[in-house]
Formats: structure tokens, C-alpha cells, sequence
């Protein structure tokens, strides 16, 4: 399957530590075309570390080895740091969970994006702000003019991850991977972030790979789903196919939430088998 | 689940067990962890061997001085320069400043002991209260502190042992009033960061006393950056003391304190050397000693690190 | 019957910010009700407010027919414990499970701890190797269940539960809110449990209280909920949300 926006083949992250070799994610594979991918499971399952290595944002003492890690035939790993980071932004992006973090508290959100679309192309500063101002339109803030010259700290939550969706897509990134991006939000504003990155990612023919622990959420929002458990991968599929999982895990994960009108007491639990490991 | 023998796993294995048996496996386990984390520092280590080599010797002294640190020869060996007999050479009083320097080091280690178990509980009791408190009660504690701080320490000891008089006990005394201010911020500062996190609220509701939270709850969470503190601060104490002796008014004459004998000293500074600078360097060692173990406290104590 | 907690008016003002303005609250013995609202609404403040912990500017608050004043004695404490949200924060880091235990136990000069922290742990589901861990050597859902047993060692009669799920992953989460309900069945325990989830209020009680910016927006029975009986357009939208994505067009 060649022409895919991003070809991963057998990822590994693994940690040195004092006491041993921490393997965070052990041969992970899928290929991503302008599609939208969720990557679930739960904390420890090496979602985040899958998406970070993609990122090129692994911690420099850890280990990332592939067969294949390619963006648009590009083979990532060997790229030059150089290189690595000018594509970093400009074609791939990264959405993190908490805007709190991931904005610079002492610059307004405005040249914060200003600032992000210059790094990448050459474009005059008033044909920055416009776009920029553009862009906080098209992630649907009411009044860009005035958002445009807050600090992160004087923004909602909600209000805060449209600024950093924003900020990511200025660019105009090919592909776009979202860790838990609306994780940290209310579930009445989590959904209004979901539907601006749904419309953007569709409109600009992005790839998406959402990173997220909550399968429901995923499943209603991606088209394909790739289930993890413990650095690997148990199951693929899409999304609309999840109520007919096949591997033990996907069914207890799905199973074991509380589901409005379901009496179910005790809730199923999921019984962990040593082989799902393995 | 049985208990797996210690002889069968080893110390090793026991200590670092994942989950210990007994109240006295978890502490030494964590001890141990610490212990670790503080050995992989190796300059650390170096200040550690400092210190205890400082104790062996303030300890031993009577058999390690190969003269009397009061008497000295005065007909025969007034001045001499370092040779086999006077390793560090002898001074006006013809001393032998090896063995002074020895004996100094029961002084030192007095100054500094005294100091700490002064002035560490005192700021952490009102760094804590203060803290937990707050209010009124943080208001007027924080004040008197920042009465203390607005003087430079050495001024203030100099007021203080002035009006006690001289002698090394007032010396003492009139610097762990002047060091216990940085503490109680310090300890202030932890407390805030503690006193509103679920654990100590858990306590709350539990109906624990004020007292009993601070004292059983709080306080363990100020201890560790309060020791790695006073540590560090040792070196300036050591200088503190000296520098009173050697104003003279820190421990009197025949003591040998370190800081009176490079008084002593200074007159003879450019001829004889070696009288000034013997007692400089071992307080230039000791003081290094403990910066370097205060640096590895830092690290091995830090709380934040410690679920690594 | 009288009420076993009954909040009547209350308001929680925070430096002139009013965290809570006004709400009242009755819940009936042995009942489990829940509190629902995003972030803001005041839905944890109203616990913490019963709890002691924020600050009653006006309103009262009766446990079993018994007003409180504004220190909660002793005998309170016994009778009301409380489970926190976030379970790595609610552990005292140097201090291990059993001396977690111990504290209670030794604040209120009970007695007989060897025997109860051994059944406390037992109650909640951990085996003895757990009993001289560090907070730090136990897993999320491991130290909800310290928490809980830490709250249920008073052998109280009323618990507060704020989110105690939402730091714990789905399959973690079950486990815990099963754990919850059979202590509640065995113990005959009163709930006041908030969530942001609609589900997992609609799984665990009886009645609920939507909240919204530090009001009450309207009381429900769990199956209201399920005919999607509500009177109210915020509730409507938290139901809708609580459904996860629906694509437009």
C-alpha cells in the first residue's frame, strides 16, 4: 500500500532505566491515508509514546527503532534534525490534551500564531495576521479580533484548545495527530471542539490520528480504530464494525463503561489475560 | 501469600521489594532507594567522606594530636615552618598547629551541631504553623522573620554576641538566632504547597487537630528540603563562627578554634605563612565537604523524584 | 423520616466570587444521589461545603435531623468520610497504606487497629502484601481502593464521593464503582457521589441533581434520565454529549 500519508511498520520506544529496559511500545504497525485514525487504550498501553515517536518528540533517552516510519515517503528516522523539525509544524502537527501546557503563558495567543506561520513560510506580517485571524475564525471563535491579542491564561479551556487547533493548522499540515485533545474540556465544549476539527480535517483532505482512552468517543469520531494494549497493537478495525470486536480486550473495554439505561449491576469487568500481552 | 525468607532473595531483593512485609521492610526499603539515588553522585560521596572524616577526627582527637593544642615550646619551636616533626608548623606560641587544628575540630562540629538542632526546629515549627495557619497568625510570624532577615547575619551575631558577651556558647546561641529565618521561609513555602492537596484534606476530615497535622503530616513533607537547607548552610556557619573568632569574640584564647587561630595568624600573614592559612584550609575543606553532601542530599531527598 | 444529610440554601463565597449560590439538597437514608455538572458548576464545592472544607456563607446543613455548626466535631466525622477525585493526590506520599490506615483509627482512639485494618483492606479488596506499600508502589484503581477503605474504616454512615472514578481508566473505573456499590449494600451506606459522566451517576444513584455556574438546575430520578423525562435544555445537552460524536450532514 504505497501512496499513504504515513507508513509505520513495527515501532518500538523503549526506556533505559536503572532498572531495566522499559519498553513502551513493542512493534507497533498501521499505515494512515487522509483518513481518520483513533489510536485507543488505557494509560500505559503506549498511545501517547506512538504518537510522540511519529512527532519526533520522544524523550532524547529513549529508543525509537522501526522497520519503516514514513510520512509521504520520507523516511523519518533517518532524517537530519534539521529537516526533521521544518516538517515538524509545517506538515505534520501535534495537538496536545491540555492547552494550559502547550501554549507560551507570557505571548498572546494571536502572535503565537503569527509566529508559528512565519517559522514556516515567508509571508509579510500583516498577511500573517490576517490569516491568522482567518484561522481563529474558521475554529469558530466569535470575536478573533480580541482573542487575537489575550493571553493563554485569560482564555476558557475551550477556548484555549481552539487557539492551539488553530495555531497547529495555520501551517496547513498534511497530518494532524491529536493526543487526548479534548480530554481536559467539559463534554458539552469537548464535543464543539470535535465538530471544528472534524469539519477542518475534512475540508484540507487532512490525516487524522486521534489518540484517546475513551473508545466510544473514538469510534463515533474516527473511521478506523486501532486498539493498544501494553506497547502492542490486539485489534484493527473500523470503526463502524466495533460492536463486533473480535479480541477479548476491545469487548471488555467497550463492555465495562456505565451506559445510560443499561441496568447493569455489577458492572462486566475486564479480566486481563497474560496472553493479550504476550 | 507467605512471606518469601530474606536469606532466599538476598538484602538486595528484600530491600527493594515491591511489596514489603513489614513496617521496618518498607522504611529501610525506602532508605535504601534513597541511599542509591544519593551514592550515584559520586562528588556526594566525596562530601560525605569529608564530613565523617571530620567526626573521626573531633572524635579521636586525644589520640590522633601528636601535641598539646595549649602548651606549646615556647623557647625552642616559636614559628617554625611545616617540616617532619610540625606538619603544618608551629605558631608564635610554638604550638604545634596540626594538633590545634585537630582539636579545632571538636569546636567546629560543636558550633555546627548546636546550631542545627536550634535552628532547624525553630524555623520549621514556624514555618509550618505559620503556613498552615495562616491568617493573622502567618501575618505576625512572617513579620518577625522578615525583621531577622532585613540583617545581614554576620551584623546581627555581632549585635547579639556583643550584648551576651564573648565565649563560644554565645557565639552559638547568637547564630542560630540569626539562621532559623531562611528555614521557617522555607519550610512556609512547603507548606503551602501541601496544605491544600487532597492527602492533608483527607486528614481534615478525618477531625485531626491543627497540631496533629502539621506535626505528623506536614512536617514530614518540609523535612527533606530543610535538611539539604541546613547542610548547605553549613559551611556558612562554619564561616560565621570563625569570623567571630576571629573578631574575638566567638570561643577565647587558648581555645584552638579555626577562625580565632587565623586571627592569630594574620599578623605573621606574609612571613609565616603557614599560620593563617593551615586553619583556612581546613575550613575551606569541611565547608566543601558540605556543600558537596548538601548537593547529593538535594537530589536523594527531593520528594518529587522519589516515585523514580 | 428524617433526612440523612439536607443542605438548605446554601451559598460558598470564595473572595467575593459565589461558588455556590443557594443550593438545597435533601437526601434520604440509605439513598445514593448524585450531583452532575461540568467544571464550575459547584457540584464539589457543595460536597466539600458539607464536608467542612469551603467556607458557608449562609444556609445551613443537617446530618440525620442534626444542624451543624461552623466546626464539625468528632462525632461528625464518624458518621460522614469522604473519597477524593484525583487518587494520586489524596495519599499521603511518604506514608504507606498502613500508617494511611492507622491515622483515623489513632484520631479517634479506637482501638484495635491490627484486626480492622486488616478487615478494611480486606473489605476493599486487596490482599495483605499491600498492607506496607508506598502510595507510589500502588497502581491508580489500587489507591481508590486504599482511599475508600481509608474512609470506611470510621465506619461511617454517609459517603462523600467526588468523581472518585474520573482519574481511573474504564476497565479501572468498573472495578471501583462495583467495589463502591457492594460496600454500599453491605454497610447500608448513604451516597452523595458527584461526576461530570451522566452515565456513571445514572449507574450508581437513585436521584440526581443537574448543577450549573453554582445552581441547582433541576432534580431527576435515574429513570427520568433513561426516558430522557427532562424539563431542562442543559440537561438535554449533557445527555446529548454523554452519547459521544454525531457527524452533521
Amino acid at each position: 500500500m504505497s501512496g499513504n500519508l504515513l507508513e509505520v511498520d513495527n515501532l518500538k520506544v523503549r526506556f533505559p532505566t536503572r532498572t531495566g529496559v522499559i519498553e513502551a511500545v513493542r512493534g507497533v504497525s498501521f499505515s494512515l491515508g487522509r483518513e481518520r485514525l483513533g489510536i485507543v487504550g488505557e494509560s500505559g498501553s503506549g498511545k501517547s509514546q506512538t504518537g510522540r515517536a511519529i512527532m519526533g518528540l520522544t524523550d532524547p533517552r529513549a529508543e525509537v527503532t522501526a522497520d519503516r516510519l514514513e510520512f509521504d515517503g520520507i523516511d523519518l528516522l533517518s532524517l537530519p534534525a534539521r529537516e526533521r523539525r521544518a516538517l515538524r509544524g509545517k506538515r505534520v502537527a501535534m495537538i496536545l490534551q491540555d492547552p494550559k501546557y502547550s501554549l507560551d503563558p507570557v505571548i498572546s495567543i494571536g502572535r503565537q500564531i503569527v509566529e508559528t506561520l512565519r517559522t514556516h513560510e515567508k509571508v509579510s506580517k500583516a498577511e500573517a495576521r490576517e490569516r491568522a485571524l482567518d484561522m481563529l475564525a474558521a475554529v469558530q471563535i466569535r470575536d478573533p479580533k480580541r482573542v487575537f491579542d489575550l493571553y493563554p491564561h485569560e482564555v476558557s479551556g475551550g477556548m484555549g484548545q481552539r487557539a492551539m487547533i488553530a495555531m497547529m493548522l495555520i501551517a496547513g499540515p498534511e497530518l494532524l495527530i491529536a493526543d487526548e485533545p479534548t480530554s481536559a474540556l467539559d463534554v458539552t465544549v469537548q464535543l464543539d471542539v470535535l465538530a471544528i476539527l472534524d469539519r477542518l480535517v475534512a475540508e484540507r483532505g487532512m490525516g487524522l490520528v486521534f489518540i484517546s482512552h475513551d473508545l466510544r468517543l473514538v469510534s463515533s469520531f474516527c473511521d478506523r480504530v486501532v486498539v493498544m494494549y501494553a506497547g502492542r497493537v490486539v485489534e484493527q478495525l473500523p470503526a463502524s464494525e466495533l460492536a463486533n470486536a473480535q479480541h477479548p480486550y476491545t469487548q471488555g473495554l467497550l463492555d465495562c463503561m456505565p451506559k445510560i439505561g443499561a441496568d447493569r449491576h455489577p458492572l462486566p469487568v475486564l479480566a486481563r489475560k497474560a496472553e493479550w500481552a504476550a | 501469600m507467605s512471606a518469601p525468607d530474606i536469606s532466599e532473595m538476598g538484602w538486595r531483593e528484600w530491600l527493594l521489594s515491591e511489596r514489603p512485609q513489614s513496617r521496618s521492610q518498607a522504611r529501610l526499603g525506602r532508605a535504601y532507594m534513597t541511599w542509591r539515588r544519593f551514592t550515584a553522585n559520586q562528588l556526594a560521596v566525596i562530601g560525605l567522606f569529608i564530613i565523617l572524616a571530620l567526626v573521626f577526627v573531633a572524635i579521636f582527637a586525644g589520640l590522633l594530636a601528636p601535641y598539646s593544642p595549649v602548651v606549646g615550646d615556647l623557647r625552642g619551636a616559636r614559628l617554625l615552618p611545616p617540616d617532619w616533626a610540625h606538619w603544618m608548623g608551629t605558631d608564635d606560641q610554638g604550638r604545634d598547629i596540626l594538633s590545634r587544628v585537630i582539636y579545632g575540630s571538636r569546636l567546629t562540629l560543636y558550633v555546627i551541631v548546636l546550631v542545627a538542632l536550634i535552628a532547624a526546629p525553630i524555623g520549621l515549627i514556624v514555618g509550618t504553623v505559620a503556613g498552615y495557619a495562616g491568617g493573622w497568625t502567618d501575618a505576625i510570624l512572617m513579620r518577625i522573620t522578615d525583621i531577622f532577615l532585613a540583617f545581614p547575619k554576620l551584623i546581627l551575631a555581632l549585635a547579639f554576641v556583643a550584648a551576651l558577651g564573648p565565649g563560644i556558647e554565645n557565639a552559638i546561641i547568637a547564630i542560630a538566632i540569626t539562621s532559623w529565618p531562611p528555614y521557617a521561609r522555607i519550610a512556609r513555602a512547603e507548606t503551602l504547597m501541601v496544605r491544600n492537596s487532597d492527602y492533608i484534606k483527607a486528614v481534615e476530615i478525618m477531625g485531626a487537630s491543627p497540631g496533629r497535622i502539621i506535626m505528623r503530616h506536614i512536617m514530614p513533607m518540609c523535612i527533606s528540603s530543610l535538611i539539604v537547607r541546613v547542610t548547605l548552610d553549613m559551611a556558612g556557619i562554619i564561616i560565621i563562627a570563625a569570623g567571630l573568632g576571629f573578631l574575638g569574640l566567638g570561643a577565647q584564647p587558648p581555645l584552638p578554634e579555626w577562625g580565632a587561630m587565623i586571627a592569630s595568624g594574620r599578623r605573621f600573614i606574609l612571613d609565616q605563612w603557614w599560620v593563617a592559612a593551615m586553619p583556612g584550609m581546613a575550613i575551606l575543606v569541611v565547608s566543601l565537604g558540605f556543600n558537596l553532601l548538601g548537593d547529593g542530599l538535594r537530589d536523594a531527598l527531593d520528594p518529587r523524584s522519589s516515585g523514580q | 423520616m428524617t433526612a440523612a444529610l439536607l443542605a438548605e440554601k446554601v451559598e460558598v463565597v470564595f473572595d467575593q466570587f459565589r461558588a455556590l449560590k443557594g443550593v438545597s439538597v435533601e437526601v434520604h437514608p440509605g439513598e445514593s444521589f448524585g450531583l452532575v455538572g461540568e467544571s464550575g458548576s459547584g457540584k464539589s464545592t457543595l460536597l466539600r461545603a458539607i464536608a467542612g472544607l469551603a467556607p458557608v456563607a449562609s444556609g445551613s446543613i443537617t446530618v440525620t435531623g442534626k444542624p451543624l455548626g461552623r466546626r464539625r466535631d468528632k462525632a461528625f466525622y464518624r458518621q460522614v468520610q469522604m473519597v477524593f477525585q484525583d487518587p494520586y493526590g489524596s495519599l499521603h506520599p511518604r506514608q504507606t497504606v498502613d500508617r494511611l490506615l492507622q491515622e483515623p483509627l489513632a484520631v479517634h482512639g479506637i482501638g484495635d487497629s491490627e484486626t480492622r485494618i486488616r478487615r478494611a483492606l480486606e473489605e476493599v479488596g486487596l490482599s495483605s502484601g499491600f498492607r506496607f506499600r508506598y502510595s507510589h508502589q500502588l497502581s491508580g484503581g489500587q489507591r481508590q481502593r486504599v482511599a475508600i477503605a481509608r474512609a470506611l474504616i470510621l465506619e461511617p454512615s454517609i459517603l462523600l464521593l467526588d468523581e472518585p472514578t474520573s482519574a481511573l481508566d474504564a476497565s479501572v473505573q468498573a472495578e471501583v464503582l462495583n467495589l463502591l456499590e457492594q460496600v454500599r449494600r453491605d454497610r447500608k451506606l448513604t451516597y452523595l457521589m458527584v461526576s461530570h459522566d451522566l452515565a456513571v451517576i445514572n449507574h450508581m444513584c437513585e436521584r440526581l441533581m443537574v448543577m450549573q455556574n453554582g445552581e441547582s438546575v433541576e432534580q431527576l430520578t435515574a429513570a427520568d434520565l433513561v426516558s430522557h423525562n427532562v424539563a431542562q435544555d442543559y440537561t438535554r445537552r449533557l445527555l446529548k454529549a454523554s452519547e459521544g460524536f454525531v457527524r452533521v450532514g
